[in-house]
């Protein structure tokens, strides 16, 4: 079954940054939120930050009303969650045990973000990671940051690490 | 018969359907329902006799938590949508 899906989270520069300011803004609370893309594209389009309702610093959750409201807009839009990013901000850009207990959607890219070690500070490094969670089982993907969607591989470029 | 909205995860429950339709007039009854047609799937929705902390229940458009929760009433021709909560995070061992 994960030998259907790819192994590399391919997204535009504008999302990425999109995530990081976000983390960023959010900081040291976890952020959260969602890039939405056609039904079976795998291509993260139209991002959607999202209300982290636990406002904590080790957990993040959808409100129940926001989360009906998107799924709605998206199955409207025959659109599904290509990514569901959130942040750690005092721990590495890796599942916890916590993200990997409640990862529902087999079909996304898991992206983590970190904000540790003074990395909520606009221009400097930070930890950008995308990962498969499946039945509890974790694979990490290579992310690959395009200019656009439409540019060929010549100006792909890896993700900062 | 309300329209049941599945999500991804739990379609190996139903054939890989979408949406199935199931009778109850309350939400207990219409998860016993589902449960019948859908082996297995009571389980992924409800820990004892409570819905589960990380699933969520919508009858047209109310979080049931908010309504009565299992014994929220099902009007015919309703619409019950299920998602699992989109959480996690770095949790507390640190």
């Amino acid at each position: 079954m994960t030998d259907k899906l790819n192994r590399v989270l391919t997204i535009d520069q504008a999302t990425f940054d999109a995530i990081v300011a976000h983390a960023r803004r959010d900081h040291p609370d976890e952020a959260c939120g969602v890039v939405a893309g056609p039904y079976g594209s795998d291509r993260p389009a139209r991002f959607i930050p999202m209300l982290n309702a636990a406002m904590s610093p080790t957990f993040y959750e959808f409100d129940s009303g926001d989360l009906l409201k998107l799924y709605r807009e998206m199955d409207d839009n025959d659109e599904e969650p290509v990514v569901i990013y959130h942040s750690h901000t005092a721990t590495e850009a890796h599942p916890s045990r916590t993200d990997i207990n409640l990862a529902s959607e087999p079909n996304a890219h898991y992206v983590l973000v970190s904000t540790r070690d003074g990395a909520e500070v606009e221009g400097t490094p930070i930890d950008f990671r995308s990962f498969r969670i499946v039945d509890g089982q974790v694979t990490e993907e290579e992310v690959r940051v395009v200019e656009r969607y439409d540019d060929d591989s010549e100006n792909t470029q890896k993700a900062e690490n | 018969m309300a329209e049941v909205r599945i999500p991804t995860i739990l379609r190996p429950y139903t054939d890989g359907e979408r949406a199935v339709t199931a009778t109850g007039s309350t939400v207990a009854e219409l998860i016993d329902n589902l449960e019948a047609n859908h082996e297995g799937i009571k389980e992924r929705l409800l820990d004892g006799a409570d819905v589960r902390r990380f699933v969520n229940i919508y009858v047209n458009d109310e979080d049931i938590r908010f309504t009565g929760g299992l014994q929220t009433a099902v009007a015919d021709a309703a619409t019950v949508v299920i998602l699992p909560a989109v959480a996690g995070g770095a949790g507390e061992s640190r």
